[in-house]
């Protein structure tokens, strides 16, 4: 069934299909209208849902954490200031192995207040265990949603989805709606190893010695190693079942490319129409749009990108004293790889600025016409 | 579990013999913390689950891989103990297992200070749940630091002698009451009877439930283990820490009368960190007490016990 819904509402859906158990949300622009829906979905009985109504972010993560603990799945969703007031209890679901997916939409950081879109939040989570996806349409985030359980619940990591302020959250498209049962079918019920069980009674997460602790760590590396390749097989089978997937990386126009723009989020859709001219005009420029963050998918960001002879990186965010965190985290995986080429950082559209078809024609102009980065970021639209 | 006396009598037990609390917890001799434990799960038994914060608690359950408790025990973060307890009961609702009690179990940073928010948030939206503080009166864990639950002029690490606690000990059962929750009480392992009558009485209840409980710290108190209990009847014989309980937020009961009753001098005088006092201020204290306890009995309507 196709519907005219924003990102946030597809996000909702896609929280509804998975059958999430327990919501545990609290409300912040702009991911509101996330929970909104849901919290009407499960008052219809829509939705066989316990909503909790939680006072703050930090008790929204605590909340799904113990209800995941528990063996119910869990659904959150929240936004810049609220994600980083939940940055403790992150750590705790990834470190306590708890499969909790979030709707994410990024929000820059304030001081000054900022509701508008920028990578920044979501970024600074990169730590923390958790799974991260950039979601470039609604029908993608609704898509990922569902994906996201089936990857977190088999590697027992949490998972973010993660989507722009407005120029998704708040945008309309068609978006298909899955047809409930065949969702069913992809996603049987959360039936964790290990849960609160008075039958079988443990304690989780007591203090952890020297001699313990390291190993507890060294497995959630093996988890996210282990999510690489599961996120790539359950997006392949969620193709087979609904028509629709998208890689952990996308190539596009990548044939024959000299030069290549890499994009998350919805500055790949705008890069889209733009690789679509310059190809027309015979300017060998190709798209890497990178899906899945954590785990990085090294490998496949480096098949994608071999043959060019210059990676430029679009940044909606920027790591203080480094540069954009893409780029950086790019850099990183192609060293060792044999692929030693220019690599220039454009760090653009912070807080929200509008990224057009113009200011993408302005990078791939200014990559195309120098022969290396003149400085380790390049600042585009900076009033400077 | 039947015992058989030399005379081949049953003992005329008053308080229930299973334990969930099993041998292998690492408290210090004289915990009040791990008494009200053991106390608390007699009341409740073995269909319960536990949030632990930080506090003393998280070490005297025992480290991984052990525990202490023949329940489950979700370890949280110092703030959460409100929100993880709504997130577990929210999940027991959706899989249909209700009659499980689910109990948080934290001490008086976590409950005073550090957690109050996500506390307050639990049960002003009524969750079905039983909070527990043991309240040992200051941050233990740590090393004997202030918390909002330090009793004027009490000595600690972060209030030395020369500057001790200006401020009187913040009224967690009057915050309670005012968020009218169906229960709220106060309960010390002195008098265990009326312990478990109230704990037993706030998991017959739905919503949110809350108990204050005095747990003596010996060296947190600079008091002798061997006077914990003696102490948590003398708190109660002082009227610093009177036995009641408020029935959604309005009716108040005096549970234990004290009996008999014995100026807060007795209390102080068992405490290294009370030691400093003067004359002058143990009457303040006193003068204090006496205000609060005659509060009490007016909101309680008498005595009726």
């Amino acid at each position: 069934m196709e519907k005219v819904i924003t990102g946030n509402t597809a996000i909702a859906y896609g929280a509804k299909l998975s059958r999430a158990q327990v919501v545990a949300a609290y409300p912040i622009t702009p991911q509101t209208t996330i929970i909104e829906k849901l919290a009407s979905f499960t008052a219809d009985g829509e939705m066989d849902a316990v909503f909790i109504k939680v006072e703050s972010e930090h008790s929204a993560m605590a909340a799904s954490i113990g209800a995941s603990a528990t063996g119910a799945r869990a659904f959150t969703a929240t936004s810049g200031q609220g994600l980083l007031l939940m940055h403790e209890m992150l750590h705790w679901a990834a470190g306590g192995r708890h499969p909790i997916v979030m709707g994410c939409v990024n929000r820059g950081i304030a001081p000054g207040w900022s509701v508008w879109t920028e990578q920044s939040d979501t970024l600074a989570q990169r730590d923390t265990g958790w799974i991260q996806y950039y979601c470039e349409d609604n029908q993608e985030a609704l898509d990922t949603v569902i994906q996201a359980y089936k990857v977190a619940e088999t590697v027992s990591l949490p998972a973010m989805v993660v989507i722009d302020a407005f120029v998704l959250s708040h945008t309309s498209e068609i978006v298909d709606i899955p047809d409930q049962a065949l969702v069913d079918e992809f996603l049987p019920p959360f039936r964790p190893a290990w849960k609160m069980d008075i039958d079988d009674p443990h304690a989780f997460n007591a203090l952890v010695t020297p001699g313990e602790w390291f190993e507890l760590r060294y497995k959630i590396q093996r988890a996210m190693d282990q999510a690489l390749d599961v996120a790539r097989q359950v997006d392949q089978a969620y193709g087979r079942v609904f028509g629709r997937s998208y890689g952990v990386v996308e190539s596009y126009h990548m044939e024959g490319a000299e030069v290549a723009l890499v994009t998350t989020s919805t500055i790949t859709s705008t890069a889209r129409d733009v690789i679509d001219a310059m190809r027309g005009e015979g300017i060998p420029v190709g798209l890497v749009k990178l899906r899945l963050f954590r785990p990085f998918p090294v490998p496949d960001i480096a098949a994608a990108l071999r043959g060019v002879n210059k990676i430029a990186v679009l940044d909606r965010n920027l790591t203080f004293g480094q540069c954009g965190v893409f780029a950086e985290e790019i850099k990183s995986a192609l060293y060792g790889s044999g692929l030693q080429v220019p690599l220039f950082d454009y760090v653009l559209g912070l807080g929200g600025r509008d990224v057009t078809p113009a200011t993408i024609r302005q990078v791939a102009e200014h990559v195309l016409t120098h022969d290396a980065p003149d400085s380790p970021i390049i600042w585009i639209g900076v009033k400077a | 579990m039947s015992e058989q006396t030399l005379l081949g009598h049953r003992p005329n037990y008053t308080l229930p013999e299973g334990e969930l609390l099993i041998p292998g917890h690492v408290a210090c001799p004289g915990c009040g913390g791990a008494l009200s434990m053991r106390y608390a799960l007699k009341a409740l038994g073995p269909k319960t689950m536990v949030v632990i914060p930080a506090c003393c608690w998280s070490i005297i359950a025992g480290p991984f891989p052990y525990s202490s408790l023949e329940v489950p025990i979700y370890h949280t973060a110092f703030e959460t103990t409100g929100a993880m307890a709504a997130g577990i009961r929210a999940a027991l609702k959706a899989l249909g297992k209700e009659e499980i009690t689910v109990i948080g179990w934290a001490g008086d940073g976590g409950t005073f200070d550090i957690g109050i928010q996500a506390l307050s948030g639990a049960v002003e939206r009524n969750e079905d749940f039983i909070y527990i503080c043991y309240d040992n009166e200051a941050y233990m864990n740590t090393g004997i630091q202030r918390s909002s639950a330090t009793p004027y002029m009490a000595w600690t690490t972060t209030t030395p002698v020369a500057h001790p606690k200006d401020e009187p000990k913040k009224d967690i059962v009057a915050i309670m009451a005012a968020h009218r929750i169906p229960y709220t009480a106060t309960a010390t392992v002195g008098y265990p009877e009326d312990m478990i009558r109230k704990i037993k009485k706030a998991q017959s209840i739905r919503g949110a439930k809350f108990i204050h409980l005095l747990a003596p710290c010996p060296p947190g108190w600079r008091a002798e283990a061997s006077d914990s209990i003696r102490l948590t009847r003398l708190a109660v014989q002082s009227k610093v820490f009177p036995l009641y309980e408020v029935e959604n937020g309005k009716r108040y009961t005096i549970t234990v009368w004290p009996e008999p009753e014995v100026p807060v001098r007795e209390y102080l005088r068992l405490q290294g960190r009370f030691r400093h006092l003067s004359e002058e201020q143990i009457q303040m204290i006193q003068e204090e007490v006496d205000e609060s306890w005659t509060r009490l009995v007016e909101r309680a309507g008498g005595r009726c016990v």
